[in-house]
């Protein structure tokens, strides 16, 4: 097994245990730096979850190892409680449907939708 | 190298045979899609799991040739 891979699953680990929301994106909140990862930023704000985000721009061992680690092929990627949500499409689905915010109230995540 | 229409729905029907695919090229780029994908081998399957067999079926071009596509998966 390469070191590398352990090292980076182990740094995403780390990060989705110490926080409950954590999204992988393109850029930072503030400057997202590609349209789905505006979108799902937008779509957190709106329901008022605190969360963590990770620009995978500033890491492309993290950028490549993300997509490993869910075995998913684009960023965003939104994790909750260490659960693995979806990308862009599926968070706006589970938006639009409900379903997000219930998912968000069911693992115990602090709301406060607009 | 971006992908044309008939690239991607070709290799969506190529591992889901019976899917109904309507793509649409969002800025006419050829780089950025919307698909729509039904197929009755979805019936049972998460969200995740729908989307997944979707971008397997693309061959790991989903996120490298094909940077961008907007996806929705139903059974039926």
């Amino acid at each position: 097994m390469n070191e590398n891979i352990l090292d980076v699953t182990e740094s995403i680990n780390n990060e989705i245990k110490t926080n409950s929301v954590v999204l992988y994106m393109k850029g930072s909140v503030a400057f997202p730096m590609c349209g789905f990862s505006a979108a799902t930023v937008q779509i957190l704000t709106s329901l008022g979850v605190k969360f963590s985000s990770v620009n995978v721009l500033d890491n492309e061992k993290i950028r490549e190892g993300i997509k490993k680690f869910s075995n998913w092929p684009t960023i965003p990627q939104l994790y909750v409680k260490e659960e693995f949500i979806g990308g862009c499409d599926i968070v706006k689905e589970m938006y639009e449907s409900g379903e997000l915010l219930e998912l968000l109230k069911s693992k115990g995540i602090e709301v406060n939708p607009s | 190298m971006a992908m044309t229409k008939d690239n991607i729905e070709e290799l969506i029907k190529q591992s889901i045979p019976d899917a109904k695919v309507t793509i649409e090229d969002l800025r006419g780029d050829g780089d950025h899609y919307s698909a729509i994908v039904v197929s009755k081998s979805f019936d049972g399957k998460s969200m995740i799991q729908q989307h997944k067999m979707v971008y397997e079926s693309l061959q790991g071009k989903m996120g490298n040739e094909l940077h961008a596509l907007e996806l929705k998966t139903k059974s039926e």
